[in-house]
């Protein structure tokens, strides 16, 4: 590994820990104002639902993002499962074999 | 998921998303190999960075010889959300201790703080070190052995993310966004339901104009806004 490399994760490792730990450093010192508190109780949702909708979109920029039917698809099955087993380990199996059976199909 | 916070009770939370780590730890290995980078050089990654979106990241821009300060700052804009994340989940540690809240923030990603704001629904709003540090450490452990395996297994076997592997982050996530819905009962469903259309329609329009993890981020602080006028405005 060159150092060109190691220093590379050096400083992505650096900036990524700081932006982890330094809201906990900071919460200890200072009391959040109400109005943040109401902007953070919608993270979840948000950074959730972001992450799952970013599996249905391929982004070209400056172009009509294309549609991922593969992720899509298979993201029916996995909704239902969830909403009849509302178990976490099940859901994701329940995925995984879904995204198996469009593959080959 | 039930009221107990305790070691076992982490393992038992964090088993079904280890699946996820699993499938994307595969194909970073993988991506990372074919890159160029040594199995040392994915276990380093893996261990000092540990962020999924970002090491894939950072093996193209290694591969294309960018400068360091270049990637870093990439870094910078990718992981700008766990600012918003660490800000959310450092709430339920503020008694603890500071080297205790340095531990817990060292670790968190998206899939641990997306489990821990599912739990908090079933423990009157509560979380502890033991629950979080589980929940964590295991997650590091299986990303740094996933990324691994993918740079040893590399092109020798045929990909198992073929086979689906990779889609379970993604049903993990469909998972935990249904388990959140239903289960927090602090916010109207029909509010839920409003901000998560918003963030559909605001992340296609978004990538239009910039890369997937710009958008997260973007949408992610919008689908916030958007969810307070619409909670004051009712």
């Amino acid at each position: 590994m060159s150092m060109y490399v190691f220093m590379t994760f050096v400083g992505c490792g650096l900036i990524t820990w700081l932006l982890r730990v330094v809201p906990f450093v900071l919460l200890k010192k200072f009391s959040l104002p109400k109005l943040a508190v109401e902007f953070l109780s919608f993270v979840p949702i948000t950074i959730m639902a972001a992450l799952f909708f970013e599996s249905w979109f391929i982004g070209h920029p400056g172009h009509l993002p294309e549609i991922n039917w593969e992720n899509l698809i298979a993201s029916g099955p996995t909704v239902v499962a969830a909403a009849i087993t509302k178990n976490l380990l099940a859901i994701v199996i329940v995925g995984v074999i879904t995204m198996a059976i469009v593959r080959l199909v | 998921m039930d009221s107990e916070l305790t070691f076992k009770s982490g393992l038992k939370d964090v088993l079904p998303t280890t699946f996820g780590y699993i499938g994307i730890g595969l194909a970073f290995g993988i991506v990372g190999k074919t890159s160029g980078l040594s199995i040392l050089a994915i276990l380093m990654m893996s261990l000092m960075v540990y962020a999924g979106s970002l090491q894939f990241v950072i093996a193209g821009m290694l591969a294309a010889n960018s400068p360091i300060l270049g990637i870093v700052f990439a870094g910078f804009l990718i992981n700008l959300r766990f600012m918003l994340m660490s800000t959310s989940m450092a709430q339920y540690f503020k008694k603890e201790s500071l080297l205790q809240n340095i531990l817990l923030g060292s670790l968190l990603t998206d899939e641990t703080f997306a489990l821990g704001m599912n739990k908090i629904n079933y423990t009157d709003r509560k979380l502890n070190p033991v629950w979080l540090h589980t929940a964590n450490i295991i997650s590091y452990l299986v990303w740094a052995a996933a990324s691994v395996v993918g740079g040893l297994i590399g092109n020798l076997i045929p990909d198992p993310n073929r086979l689906g592997v990779d889609f379970a982050l993604v049903a993990m996530f469909i998972g935990l966004l249904y388990l959140q819905v239903i289960s927090d009962r602090s916010k109207k469903l029909s509010l839920q339901l409003s901000v998560i259309l918003f963030v559909l329609v605001a992340f296609y329009i978004s990538l239009m104009f910039m890369s997937s993890n710009f958008a997260i981020l973007l949408v992610t602080v919008l689908g916030c806004l958007f969810g307070m006028v619409l909670e004051r405005w009712k």
